[in-house]
């Protein structure tokens, strides 16, 4: 039977990622994130779960990738500044083709910032978290209520695509309280890994011809599998140096898998963007503070709408650019410097205006400053 | 075809030769590491090896287990995510003293705090011989090294002082000089049930050899037979007898310690009400 609570955004994160199939997890305490470890390190060890404190946060990325290659789905939640030391090993997961998830609950930065206070400085930290070309699946929610069902989904692509995903939250959503549904399981669709069934000894744990996706085996199930870190063919060995042709091959393969499945991935919504002359583009909590402005100034009779991506990255580009093509005016609004902004000009004409409103005071921008910024741009 | 060997099924034979070079130590503590797995009865199917970066981290390409060649000194953060998911595999890193005690330092100590059931196997060759012999926090005090090309003015850690104090359970030093040593060391490590760690002293002839005048391969492996002293005899001799001596075998085997997965299994029936 599904329910209803009230809970805040971390615990609804923490009660979704163990509906998701989550039995490990490993982290490291930081704020705003650190109650998701709380939570992890009661509840899991009721399912037969492990929470493992590590000593710091890129003990607790690998630990997670060591997780994940054992059979269990696995999670990690930290803030900037864990984040940013994740990089190394989450690179590694991308590059070895490891499940597991990441929640970045996002703190005003940078450097150590303002810990208690919210942000979205991460938009591009997460795109481009670990060096070199790599694939990205970030989810951000926009509420308590969806950060419960798109951790589910955030699971599902890691577990689908073989990739880590990243799972962008920010302090405020993290702390407040919402009134929640909880969906009975049978509700709920959860992708569980497939385990691979040929013999054992014809066994490659990847597959770079056509961006192919092996189910990748438990260890300890019988079939034996390498991983390095290094570019690698087929069975996960090395390719030689002088092999240009693999090399290309296999960086191209982690993106082209992602490209492959990009409308499986990617997720949006739409809202009053219909005959929307001026388009609005914001992500996560923040924009609820753009719907109410709209609706306030639709009662103005100005044509506004909002473009929200839930799926951050990729983004879903193709629908924006359909959407911008009727607009006259393109605004973007976000806890940050200019992040979206300078995606929201890749998607729009010379001759089209763009207003971008940031904001990096470590609050949530209220709607008011959103309405007068509609008005002006009119 | 040749006959088959009873250590043919923990290579890949396709993967050898090995990358390193002529004298090196790395070939003889993997043949030992596979001669002690044997003794242990293992499958195949429940090992896994995991490694980090280096010369010695290598060694997991040429096993026929399941391996992760991982990051630059997390070797052990990613083995404690692998016995923790499955505390029925059989977990064994193979790093350098590079990767374990400079950038894997911290999950070397708090891997030994914990005392989980992993078996550490540092070769210690006493440089980075990947980057080109550059120092490492087991560099000899005055050593000549790529970056201390005016005598190392480090102090090296003792690996087995660092692991015993940090609490792992199980602690030996021995040498590829002393295979058979080496073997049945880590044969004990192996079974011993919680954190283990073979500090297996070896020679890198091409770099660290080479800078420091040692010889070649088998002047540098002589050298073992004047400068290594067992334990035992260890405790009879002076400090000056001591200088520049490496002293090998059992510094540590304590059982009063509780294993971190079986003390988590417990906590697991706790949470769930004792059931």
């Amino acid at each position: 039977m599904a329910e209803y609570k009230i809970m805040t955004g971390n615990e609804a994160l923490t009660h979704g990622a163990i509906a998701a199939g989550m039995r490990f997890f490993a982290g490291y305490p930081i704020t705003p994130a650190t109650e998701i470890a709380e939570l992890s390190s009661e509840l899991l060890p009721k399912v037969d779960g492990t929470y493992m404190q590590m000593e710091d946060e890129l003990a607790a990325a690998a630990a997670i990738l060591g997780a994940s290659a054992a059979g269990k789905k696995a999670m990690t939640a930290t803030s900037g500044p864990g984040f940013t030391l994740m990089h190394e090993n989450v690179g590694y997961g991308m590059a070895t083709e490891i499940p597991c998830v990441v929640v970045d609950v996002m703190r005003q930065g940078p450097c150590q910032g303002v810990a208690t206070l919210p942000a979205q400085g991460d938009f591009m930290a997460v795109k481009w978290a670990a060096h070199g070309d790599h694939p990205v699946i970030a989810i951000a929610p926009s509420s308590v209520a969806e950060t419960y069902t798109e951790i589910i989904r955030a699971f599902n692509l890691s577990e689908k695509y073989r990739t880590p995903v990243f799972f962008v939250s920010d302090a405020t959503l993290a702390h407040m309280s919402e009134k929640i549904r909880i969906p009975d399981a049978s509700e709920l669709e959860i992708v569980e890994r497939p385990q691979p069934t040929c013999d054992p000894d014809e066994y490659l744990p990847f597959n770079m011809e056509d961006n192919g996706i092996v189910p990748m085996a438990n260890f300890g199930s019988g079939y034996r599998w390498f991983a390095s870190g290094l570019i690698h063919d087929d069975t996960g060995f090395p390719v030689k140096t002088g092999n240009t042709v693999a090399i290309e091959g296999a960086s191209r393969h982690l993106l082209g898998k992602i490209e492959d499945n990009i409308e499986d991935i990617q997720k949006w919504e739409e809202y009053k963007c219909d005959d929307a002359e001026i388009l609005i583009l914001s992500v996560g909590l923040v924009s609820r503070s753009v719907k109410t402005a709209i609706d306030a100034a639709r009662e103005e009779g100005i044509k506004v709408g909002l473009f929200r991506p839930i799926t951050l990255w990729p983004f879903p580009g193709k629908r924006f650019a359909e959407l911008t093509a009727k607009a006259k005016t393109v605004m973007t609004c976000e806890m940050n410097l200019g992040q979206l902004s300078e995606i929201a000009a890749q998607y729009t004409d010379r001759d089209q205006k763009i207003v971008a409103i940031t904001q990096s005071d470590g609050t949530v921008i209220q709607a008011k400053k959103i309405l007068n910024a509609i008005k002006e741009a009119k | 075809m040749s006959e088959q060997h009873v250590y043919d099924k923990y290579f890949r034979a396709d993967k050898l030769k090995t990358m390193w070079c002529p004298g090196c130590g790395n070939g003889i503590v993997l043949q030992s590491l596979v001669r002690a797995l044997e003794e242990t009865g293992t499958p195949l199917e429940k090992t896994v090896v995991i490694s980090g970066i280096g010369c010695s981290s290598r060694a997991v390409n040429y096993l026929n287990t399941c391996a992760l060649h991982t990051n630059h000194g997390r070797a052990i953060a990613f083995a404690t995510g692998v016995k923790m998911a499955n505390p029925d595999l059989k977990v064994v890193v193979i790093t350098g003293d590079g990767d374990c005690t400079s950038i894997g330092g911290n999950h070397f100590i708090h891997a030994c705090r914990r005392n989980i059931d992993i078996t550490v196997v540092c070769i210690n060759n006493n440089n980075y011989g990947m980057t080109g012999g550059q120092y490492s926090p087991t560099t000899p005090t005055g050593a000549m090294t790529k970056t201390t090309v005016y005598g190392n003015i480090d102090t090296p850690f003792d690996i087995c002082d660092l692991a015993g104090a940090a609490g792992a359970t199980y602690v030996a030093r021995s040498l590829t000089y002393n295979p058979v040593h080496l073997k049945n060391t880590l044969k004990k490590a192996l079974d011993h049930k919680g954190l283990s760690v073979v500090d297996a002293m070896s020679d890198c002839p091409s770099l660290f050899g080479r800078l420091n005048r040692l010889g070649d391969a088998p002047t540098m492996m002589k050298r073992w037979a004047e400068i290594a002293v067992p334990l035992a005899k260890a405790k009879t001799m002076t400090e000056e007898e001591l200088a520049g001596k490496v002293v090998y075998g059992e510094f540590t085997d304590r059982k009063d310690r509780p294993e971190y997965t079986e003390n988590y299994a417990a906590l697991r029936l706790k949470a769930q009400g004792g059931k």
